[in-house]
């Protein structure tokens, strides 16, 4: 490794926190905190500062499990509830996508199936991959980590389309003579599933990823 | 007071000199590829005007129907409000409150504190609680899903295809175009300008 190649990594190693600064998460600006706390206030916007998110670990792993456990009912639970001269007919989330995929509008099927399965369960695997690898202060590729991290952060809310799509199919055929559509119980599954995964994601410190990364050139 | 020429990545944590972009240009980190900041044209003009027209077409998009259905000579719309009040009375209550809050209120605070930041600005003042509000903007930001929503209403709508005629509202239409608007006005609103005024 040649000379400035060193002084490349010597900088890249320099980090807010081991320097003792924190950054705010509204205004960016950098506070000096107190020797040994990584706790502040920061000094242009008075916002409640710290080194590191509270306790991510914990927290994005409570929030897995619960993400898992709700994983269950959301896929196994009726979403909605078709009444109709012909019976009652109800749909689970992945007999939806069956339908679209059956009745011609396979574009749309395949839009269903990557918002509403493949997200969440995605979703919930590589983050539980990020956490252990977090956890073991792993070294591996953390740009290729902190990318998946982005990706999962930016397609999360994207698992809310099925709520959207029962509850306007709720309103529009509703008390009507002949068909009537009610929503089912894996409806609140599911979109308990969503907004814990959403939380398990904001929840969990990228800067983690890179924290071992400067441990290891000191 | 003077600001620090250095900035921490907030996805990474790595220190960095802060330099004078281009126009338009993005600061990335040089470690994780995070965006640090960017240039943005002078004036917040461009946010405002956006965000005026986002809360009208949000009020459209609220105020009327977005799918109308037709079976057998009887017709029924129904718009966001409906959905939420259906789901409600049918007990439903979770689903009816996490719509509600996704589609309805939570893009309504977003558009009208932007407006409540922007405007004094336009007129070179500060609002007094600048601060708090950029904070609660921050938090309500990732549960502002009007883009899903209207993904998710055109779903419904080809589902419904199947069984009846469908016909979109107005407020479809204004669900379309408040899309685009949030989006710009987000991206031309310049946080930096706010803290530097706000903080003399």
């Amino acid at each position: 490794m040649g000379e400035s190649d060193r002084l490349t990594k010597m900088a890249f190693t320099r980090t807010a926190g081991r320097l003792g600064l924190l950054s705010c998460h509204v205004c960016n600006r950098l506070t000096e905190s107190a020797p040994e706390a990584h706790e502040g206030r920061c000094s242009r916007c008075g916002s409640h500062l710290r080194s590191r998110k509270p306790d991510s670990i914990t927290r994005t792993w409570a929030l897995l499990i619960t993400g898992y456990l709700l994983f269950i009912p959301a896929n196994l639970l009726p979403i909605m509830h078709t009444n109709s001269l012909f019976g009652v007919q109800s749909d689970t989330i992945l007999s939806g996508v069956v339908y679209l995929w059956t009745s011609g509008s396979w574009y749309l099927a395949v839009i269903v199936f990557i918002a509403s399965i493949l997200i969440p369960s995605a979703k919930l695997v590589t983050l539980t991959v990020l956490v252990v690898s977090v956890q073991r202060c792993s070294t591996w590729d953390p740009l290729q980590r902190t990318n998946i991290y982005r990706v999962l952060e930016s397609v999360g809310r994207w698992s809310m389309l099925d709520i959207f799509v029962v509850a306007m199919l709720v309103a529009l055929v509703h008390l009507h003579t002949l068909t009537t559509i009610r929503a089912g119980a894996g409806a609140a599954a599911f979109g308990a599933v969503v907004v814990v995964t959403l939380l398990a994601t904001m929840a969990f410190d990228p800067r983690l990823i890179w924290d071992p990364q400067r441990a290891r050139h000191e | 007071m003077v600001t620090l020429p250095v900035i921490a990545c907030h996805e990474c944590d790595l220190l960095q000199r802060k330099i004078a972009l281009p126009p338009r240009g993005r600061a990335r980190c040089r470690r994780c590829r995070a965006i640090l900041y960017r240039d943005y044209p002078p004036g917040s003009d461009r946010a405002l005007a956006c965000t005026i027209a986002a809360l009208m077409l949000f009020l459209i998009a609220n105020a009327y129907p977005i799918v109308g259905l037709e079976v057998q000579g009887n017709r029924q719309t129904a718009s966001l409000y409906d959905a939420v009040r259906t789901l409600w009375v049918e007990g439903r209550e979770d689903v009816a409150l996490l719509v509600g809050f996704t589609a309805m209120l939570t893009p309504a605070i977003e558009i009208s504190l932007l407006i409540y930041l922007l405007l004094p600005l336009k007129f070179n003042r500060v609002t007094e609680n600048t601060v708090p509000i950029l904070r609660f903007l921050q938090t309500v930001r990732p549960w502002s899903m009007t883009e899903v929503f209207v993904l998710g209403v055109l779903v419904a709508f080809v589902k419904l295809e199947h069984l009846a005629r469908v016909e979109a509202g107005i407020a479809l239409w204004a669900f379309g175009g408040l899309i685009p608007l949030l989006i710009i006005a987000s991206a031309s609103f310049d946080p930096e300008e706010l803290w530097a005024k706000a903080t003399g």
